[in-house]
């Protein structure tokens, strides 16, 4: 693809401008102050608590990996050999949570341990 | 090791820069040698795993014997077993993965030489310290799955599961580090032309077996690290008293165990879907469809590990899903096994030796996938679990599947790394010797199992009527014994005297073919320009490759320099891994300042560095 | 023909992708340490909840403290980025300035967790007392051996950038060491909300 690609060590990647990065991190800043907000208010939130601690944790999760980690300016190569370990990491949490908590009784019946 | 030294010596001399002595083996960097030392690594521990399984068969020649104690008996079976996945089946692949794959891509070496060398001296050092368990007498004796809690310090408190721990976790890391290598070298170091879907199957099987091994052999190092501090520091991830779940280790060990069982068997379907269409002077049949069923196999075997363990009480829900996918990773298995057979279909087929153990693999594995999907059904597994039925059935996979395609591997391969063809004649021997042994063996293992016999048991009564069996399985086992024996002395002999052989041996269709026998130092003199997906049965192309492959260069192409420091840092690794043993936490601790110091140095070292010297 | 494509492909930095090899095995080897750390975190929420014996997680864990050491931790991955720019650049000043702090701000969050560590062993949480013992002092560990890791890598690369050895023309070195500390610094994120703040 690109033949400099490797002469400044960047990749494909374009130059994020330093005003840019620095959004980004008050943006993480702002979601993190967020999160422990949405801790503090779980009695408020109820059943909500859970799926907007996720959806905060997601979205900086998706922030540093695309910026600061300049995913979305490289190769999209980069971003399948991550996914692959990614994709099947986020599998084995969910398969086992469910496996052990959403399955009713499930640990229960094995162990013996309620 | 001395046998290729000395074919390389005697082929190389012509050509300045390419050293030999045992100092430019221990600091090599070349991805050939690195190949042709995992390969006898391989064989060694093969006539290690092979000796194991003789003494079992002995014991189990007649009803109540006492050859050998019970715990011995523990012993040899869980040895036989690790040491036949993580010291022989992997590392035999891997030897063809590096020997191979940078010369079907057409490339000097892989992405990451050093890292690769690195590999090998910690496979060494890991199966070495793994061994010395029998010095002590305390070789590991919980089986290769390693169930919790049996394995907790109450149930094991010898050395046995510390040895067993320890070292596979050594072996872990040799394998994460060569995944990463090969996944880069397949993406980034392909001849001009050389696009995805022109890539020999070797090369796309090798390419989904490091997936795997990147993503499984993880989950399993997590495993044993929860293990060994359960057993060095009291920690209580498997102790039922605190509340934990033993089965968590089923779960996480069959997550890494079942990508593994792929992780095996992928590379020995990439030998035999390049060596059929060379010995049947035609195209691979539905090459597309072979690489999508490849990658699928890789996929789908990430959702089907829990069928290990139906036993284990999971419930109707979770049974039922891992029966399904269970069954579904049957077809596209099937569906390379049809494609093999279509291949050959009208073919001018030539029956050499590594035909003969492809075609063999074709039939055997299909056995063994036959069972396979029998105890996929949840209520048929719950009546052979830990039966020899089951024994059976992973030996058609293991031995039928794996290693007879190893074996064609190498009866194909053998006259690229060395000049030399191996002689037909005694491969003649190897194959009907190895067919007859293994069929004695391991058919009547059906029956046993069917009969009652449990796996993993010391001896049996006269009672259970499986004597008979038993006794066909011991003679097999000797027969396997010298077949294994006849290979080595082919190897051996062939290596000095067999018949030499032109650059393309075979008449074979990929990019290997295309360089001298065995090849330059740097492969390539230049890299050739690829236009389709069997270069060299395309007369103009190959006219046009062989120009650029066969020429002698003016000057030769530069290679990265000989390391001292990958031995050094994979004697550190092992060295803190095995320091753990003492239990005193800072100890292990100066064996990682010392692998420290090594990366610094490696880190620092500049792999062209020899070339300012002679320039 | 073939012969001059042959030599105009001909040098040590060919590659078919015309990516640096080394940035495209490092991202494979995140790939890889997503499950070790997906293993580990598996195992946490499997025990969570599950201890018979305490202290529990809402015993000892001190969320305002952890939030400031979180905090720490995702302001050195924006100053991991700035210290990127500037050996770009080629600026040495502003390249070594932003390492330095990112090396700092490490070192704060390690400081956090001895802290930590060292207060939950006080109230009674050892790694032998209960599951959430073992399971989070191990998950926890391990996400802090990566961070010192990165401290080490860091600090080499400041003395590096310090001696003038780290040109524009080796700003991979920095991109890929950047790479590791994002990656340790998204598997906290992940952590924070799964260990801490879900209870």
């Amino acid at each position: 693809m690109s033949s400099h690609a490797d002469a400044h060590g960047h990749g494909e990647g374009g130059h994020a401008s330093v005003g840019f990065y620095w959004l980004i991190g008050i943006i993480l800043a702002v979601l993190t102050a967020l999160e422990v907000a949405a801790y503090y208010m779980h009695e408020t939130l109820g059943s909500l608590e859970v799926p907007i601690l996720l959806g905060l944790s997601v979205a900086k999760f998706i922030l540093v990996v695309m910026f600061f980690m300049h995913l979305k300016f490289d190769s999209k190569l980069f971003a399948w050999v991550f996914l692959a370990g990614l994709v099947l990491a986020v599998f084995v949490v969910s398969f086992l949570m469910t496996l052990y908590h959403v399955v009713p009784g499930w640990t229960a019946a094995v162990t013996g341990v309620a | 090791m001395s046998v290729a030294t000395e074919s390389a010596a005697t082929t190389h001399d012509a050509h300045h820069g390419e050293p030999t002595g045992l100092w430019s083996w221990i600091t090599t960097v070349d991805h050939k040698r690195i190949g042709i030392m995992y390969f006898l690594t391989s064989i060694f521990f093969l006539l290690v795993g092979g000796l194991e399984a003789l003494l079992i068969r002995i014991q189990l020649f007649k009803p109540e014997n006492d050859f050998i104690s019970a715990e011995l008996y523990n012993q040899l079976f869980t040895m036989h077993g690790t040491t036949m996945i993580f010291l022989v089946a992997m590392p035999m692949a891997v030897a063809f993965f590096n020997y191979v794959v940078p010369l079907q891509i057409g490339a000097r070496d892989v992405a990451f030489p050093r890292l690769n060398a690195l590999s090998y001296w910690i496979y060494l050092f890991g199966g070495l310290y793994l061994n010395a368990s029998w010095f002590v007498g305390q070789a590991p004796n919980t089986s290769w799955v390693g169930y919790a809690n049996l394995t907790s310090t109450q149930f094991s408190p010898g050395l046995n599961v510390d040895f067993w721990v320890l070292g596979l976790s050594i072996l872990g890391v040799s394998s994460i580090m060569g995944g990463v290598n090969f996944i880069t070298t397949i993406i980034n170091l392909r001849a001009p032309g050389m696009k995805l879907m022109r890539m020999p199957l070797f090369t796309w099987m090798t390419f989904v077996t490091s997936f795997l091994l990147i993503t499984a052999l993880p989950v399993i190092a997590v495993a044993l690290i929860m293990l060994a501090f359960d057993r060095f520091f009291s920690a209580n991830f498997f102790n039922v008293a605190a509340g934990a779940d033993p089965v968590l280790w089923q779960h996480l060990f069959w997550i890494f165990g079942h990508p593994e069982v792929y992780i095996l068997v992928l590379p020995a379907f990439g030998v035999i879907s390049d060596v059929i269409p060379a010995f049947s002077r035609k195209p691979l049949f539905g090459y597309p469809v072979v690489v999508y069923a490849g990658v699928l196999i890789g996929f789908i075997g990430w959702g089907v590990w829990s069928h290990h363990m139906f036993t284990s009480g999971m419930g109707p829900i979770a049974d039922s899903f891992f029966v399904a996918t269970t069954m579904i990773i049957a077809i596209p298995t099937g569906v390379k096994i049809f494609n093999w057979m279509a291949t050959m279909w009208g073919g001018a087929i030539r029956f050499t030796t590594a035909m003969n153990f492809a075609v063999g693999l074709v039939a055997l594995f299909t056995v063994g996938g036959l069972s396979g999907v029998m105890h996929a059904s949840a209520p048929v597994d719950l009546q052979q679990h830990d039966s020899y039925f089951v024994v059976a059935h992973f030996h058609y996979v293991i031995v039928g599947g794996i290693l007879l395609g190893m074996f064609s591997g190498l009866y194909y391969w053998f006259p690229k790394v060395t000049g030399r063809y191996l002689s037909e004649k005694a491969g003649a021997w190897h194959f009907w010797t190895t067919m007859i042994g293994f069929n004695l063996t391991f058919f009547p293992m059906h029956f046993s199992g069917m009969f009652g016999m449990p796996r993993r048991t010391w001896t049996y009564q006269s009672e259970l009527g499986v004597q008979l069996y038993n006794q066909m399985s011991t003679v097999g086992g000797f027969i396997l014994g010298i077949s294994t024996l006849i290979m080595l002395y082919n190897v051996l002999k062939s290596a000095k005297s067999g018949a030499p052989a032109g650059s393309n041996a075979w008449g074979a269709p990929s990019l290997e073919w295309s360089i001298p026998s065995p090849p330059h130092h740097y492969n390539f003199p230049a890299l050739p320009e690829v236009r389709s997906r069997e270069p060299m049965w395309h007369d103009d192309e190959r006219a046009a490759i062989e120009a650029v492959t066969l020429a002698h260069p003016a000057k030769e192409p530069e290679m990265p320099g000989p390391s001292f420091w990958p031995i050094v840092v994979a004697s550190g690794v092992t060295a803190t891994w095995a320091l753990v043993m003492t239990g005193v936490w800072w100890v292990p601790l100066i064996g990682l300042a010392y692998t420290t110091f090594g990366v610094f140095m490696w880190a620092f070292e500049d792999p062209f560095k020899h070339l300012e010297s002679s320039h | 023909m073939a012969e001059a494509a042959a030599v105009a492909h001909d040098d040590h930095h060919y590659t078919s992708t015309g990516l640096n090899s080394w940035k495209l095995g490092f991202w494979t080897l995140i790939g890889s340490e997503c499950l070790f750390f997906g293993t580990l975190i598996s195992t946490y929420m499997v025990y969570k909840g599950q201890s018979i014996v305490g202290p529990f997680s809402g015993d000892v864990f001190d969320i305002p403290l952890t939030t400031i050491s979180t905090f720490v931790l995702l302001m050195s991955s924006l100053a991991m980025v700035l210290a990127l720019d500037g050996v770009q650049r080629g600026n040495r000043k502003l390249s070594m300035a932003w390492l330095g702090v990112v090396i700092v701000l490490g070192a704060t969050f390690l400081g956090f967790q001895v802290y930590e560590f060292n207060h939950f062993y006080h109230v009674g949480l050892g790694l032998d007392t209960n599951l959430l013992g073992s399971s989070f002092y191990v998950l926890t560990g391990f996400h802090g051996a990566h961070v010192f890791f990165g401290v080490v890598w860091l600090t080499t690369l400041f003395v590096m950038s310090a001696r003038g050895k780290l040109p524009p023309s080796k700003a991979l070195n920095v991109e890929i060491a950047g790479l590791y500390w994002h990656f340790v610094d998204v598997v906290w994120i992940v952590i924070f909300v799964l260990v801490y703040l879900i209870q």
